[in-house]
């Protein structure tokens, strides 16, 4: 970006711990919405969180457990029972009534939001531990990714305005 | 002094913010960029933007259900 470099540019990192694709809105969002004000981003992807830096996402979510969750149909809210997400064919159905909602709603999709992540130079870093962990190596990630651990993050951290764990 | 039009219209945020920033960067101080948007957001949005950016909202107003918005680069 051509106007973020000066020096008192403020920064912001996200620890991104979360998968689904509801969690994944939030930390793209934030961290989309930060770089275009101009603040430095680096976000940190560890544990289920790295699941959003694959090459191809194929981001799920669950009624279960999430009795906040309401879904609009035919004029009014209707709740997500427990009992429904054992259901076979549930989890799948609820995920793509989301992603329609989502559409239907202008709502980006998490694929365009990390496509901007990378048009708006934010720093991706996978934890290195992570990948180790669940056996993934970077060729099954996005290119232009950072890999680091721990300290990585806390010398970033330790540096930057906005600290964020989602 | 050019203007330039970005038309947002029911996209819902960021995705306003996100376009008027791509658009943004590509003008030359001084250029104008009209946005025409319908998310209720994108008003107190625009102008947090233009606050921290230091990019001038010369106008928001509304016609019907549209958000209209001037922004000139600095």
């Amino acid at each position: 970006m051509s106007d973020d470099s000066t020096e008192n540019a403020k920064s912001m990192s996200i620890i991104v711990t979360k998968g689904s694709l509801d969690w994944a809105y939030p930390p793209f969002i934030l961290g989309t919405t930060a770089a275009a004000m101009d603040m430095k981003v680096t976000m940190f992807f560890t544990f289920y969180g790295l699941a959003l830096l694959k090459k191809k996402l194929n981001l799920k979510f669950t009624t279960l457990g999430n009795p906040a969750m309401e879904m609009p149909m035919m004029g009014g809210h209707m709740a997500m029972p427990n009992l429904l997400s054992v259901m076979p064919g549930v989890g799948g159905a609820a995920g793509k009534m989301m992603k329609n909602l989502m559409k239907q709603k202008g709502v980006a999709s998490i694929e365009d939001l990390r496509e901007a992540s990378v048009d708006l130079e934010i720093r991706m870093i996978a934890c290195q531990m992570t990948l180790d962990l669940f056996e993934y190596t970077t060729d099954d990630m996005i290119d232009g990714i950072e890999l680091g651990g721990a300290a990585t993050y806390m010398e970033v951290a330790s540096k930057s305005d906005i600290n964020l764990f989602i | 002094m050019a203007v330039h039009e970005l038309n947002a219209e029911g996209l819902n945020c960021p995705l306003p913010i996100l376009k008027a920033k791509k658009m943004l960067k590509g003008l030359a101080a001084g250029d104008v960029l009209k946005i025409r948007s319908t998310d209720p957001g994108s008003v107190a949005d625009f102008s947090a933007f233009c606050t921290h950016t230091g990019n001038k909202l010369l106008s928001s107003s509304s016609e019907g259900d549209v958000y209209l918005f001037e922004i000139e680069r600095v």
